[in-house]
């Protein structure tokens, strides 16, 4: 039997699975980006945090993703239910790429850009806002490009929690030592991949500055 | 020239500037009065970009006052300030994520223009600088060098300041598009008058374009003179610079006569 034989007699939970998994790093991705950006920004502009905030970011990203998930499993609230774990999980790993392009954007800023915009009587946030920002833009996308690629890799980790997600279809492949069942996990969750990194290098190049 | 009855525009009370405990303006006293151009002159490190910055408040004195339009700038409101002073660069200061109609109508618009206003502004503003209006809707890429320079100069008249500020305005720029762009200078200042404060290292460019020239070296004021009198100063500092600029010329033409006798 092949795996598309696989897939499509059981597409209703393929497609199941795929859309947890989609959850699971979209959600991630969004608070990633909600809590990074911000964080990236104020880095940027406070010389004295940067060192402490990226050696944070950098550390969470080197501990092994199931260790990780262990180590969030006695915690109270989020331990109730696997999928907050592991969203929780997943921008904690998200975090350092889109912090780190952020602070690397913005600081990549022409200063004769950012000067003449100061002289001219630009305020702190216009400048942010109008100048800093969309010319940093190109550099923070691709950031969560890759936070979005090593999220949805990630992701599948997730099911050995119990968070659900094409995970789910791997580890029972694995279980059953079974390729197809793998693959049938593997190819939707490669396939996510590529379409993120393919979908927001797309913005990317629409939004470039130039 | 002018009646020294009025007050200064701009005025340095003993103004000195330092960083991490170096020294780049020691006690600058200096009046710029309206309508003027008064052009700093001096090698680069000499602290004349460090006074155009303390004017707009880019910087703040160590000691000492700024005061402009009879007010210390300690006391001005920031952003006011500097939306009343008209800030001209080097090419690189246009946002180049901006067309160039937004690029001239930034302070128009952060300062609540409407919208029919604006537009008829930086129209006005294209003529006044000789661009065409085709060019509203391109990117400062797409201009060339002398091009971008002119919207430099719109962008710091946007808002009709009666202080302009530049710095090295035309440095970057080939020598013939260089010559251009300063008559128009000068025929725009003749009609505008703006108290203009130009920094420059040209010596040809300070004489040319100057009401007076203030020479600048270590942070420290040398001399401050008319065009005329500076090609006669007595001051050791500004004969150097004479010189230099005479002797550059001479050994050019030296050296060009040499190689067309070698070859």
């Amino acid at each position: 039997m092949n795996v598309f034989h696989f897939m499509l007699h059981n597409h209703e939970q393929v497609l199941e699975l795929t859309a947890e998994h989609l959850w699971l790093v979209g959600i991630s991705t969004l608070l990633a980006i909600l809590i990074g950006l911000p964080l990236g920004i104020v880095i940027a502009r406070i010389p004295r945090l940067n060192k402490p905030v990226l050696a944070s970011a950098n550390i969470i990203q080197t501990i092994p993703s199931l260790a990780l998930f262990g180590f969030l499993l006695p915690v109270p609230w989020l331990g109730q239910r696997a999928d907050r774990l592991a969203i929780l999980a997943l921008t904690l790993y998200a975090l350092l790429p889109i912090i780190r392009n952020t602070f690397t954007g913005i600081r990549g800023v022409d200063p004769a850009v950012v000067e003449a915009g100061r002289g001219m009587g630009l305020t702190d946030s216009q400048l942010l806002l109008q100048v800093q920002l969309p010319l940093a833009m190109s550099v923070i996308l691709s950031g969560v490009r890759v936070a979005l690629v090593i999220s949805v890799g990630l992701a599948t980790i997730a099911a050995a929690i119990g968070a659900g997600g094409l995970g789910e279809f791997i580890f029972r492949g694995l279980a059953m030592v079974d390729d197809q069942v793998i693959l049938a996990g593997a190819i939707p969750a490669a396939l996510l991949a590529l379409i993120a990194d393919f979908g927001v290098g797309w913005v990317e190049k629409r939004l470039q500055p130039r | 020239m002018q009646p020294t009855t009025t007050a200064p525009v701009i005025e340095f009370r003993d103004v000195s500037y330092s960083v991490a405990g170096t020294s780049v303006l020691l006690g600058l006293n200096l009046q710029v009065q309206s309508g003027e151009t008064l052009v700093l002159l001096g090698r680069s490190g000499s602290g004349k970009t460090t006074t155009l910055k303390l004017v707009n408040r880019l910087l703040s004195p160590t000691s000492g006052e700024v005061w402009v339009n009879g007010a210390p700038t300690a006391d001005a409101d920031v952003i006011e300030l500097r939306r009343s002073i008209g800030w001209v660069i080097q090419e690189v200061g246009l946002f180049p994520h901006f067309t160039i109609e937004r690029n001239i109508a930034l302070v128009p618009k952060i300062s609540g223009w409407p919208a029919s206003r604006i537009r008829a502004r930086v129209e006005e503003l294209l003529r006044m600088v000789g661009l065409n209006l085709d060019l509203a809707t391109r990117y400062p890429h797409q201009l060339s060098g002398g091009q971008r320079q002119r919207v430099g100069v719109a962008r710091a008249l946007a808002a009709d300041p009666e202080i302009l500020l530049m710095d090295e305005p035309f440095g970057a720029l080939d020598p013939l598009t260089r010559d251009e762009l300063q008559r128009e200078f000068l025929s725009l200042q003749k009609s505008l008058h703006k108290t203009v404060v130009f920094v420059t290292h040209d010596l040809r460019e300070a004489l040319r374009l100057g009401s007076r020239i203030a020479l600048m070296e270590a942070g420290r004021l040398v001399t401050i003179a008319t065009p005329q009198d500076f090609l006669q100063s007595p001051d050791p500092w500004a004969a150097a610079y004479v010189r230099a600029f005479k002797d550059g010329l001479e050994k050019a033409a030296r050296n060009r006569q040499r190689v067309e006798v070698l070859e």
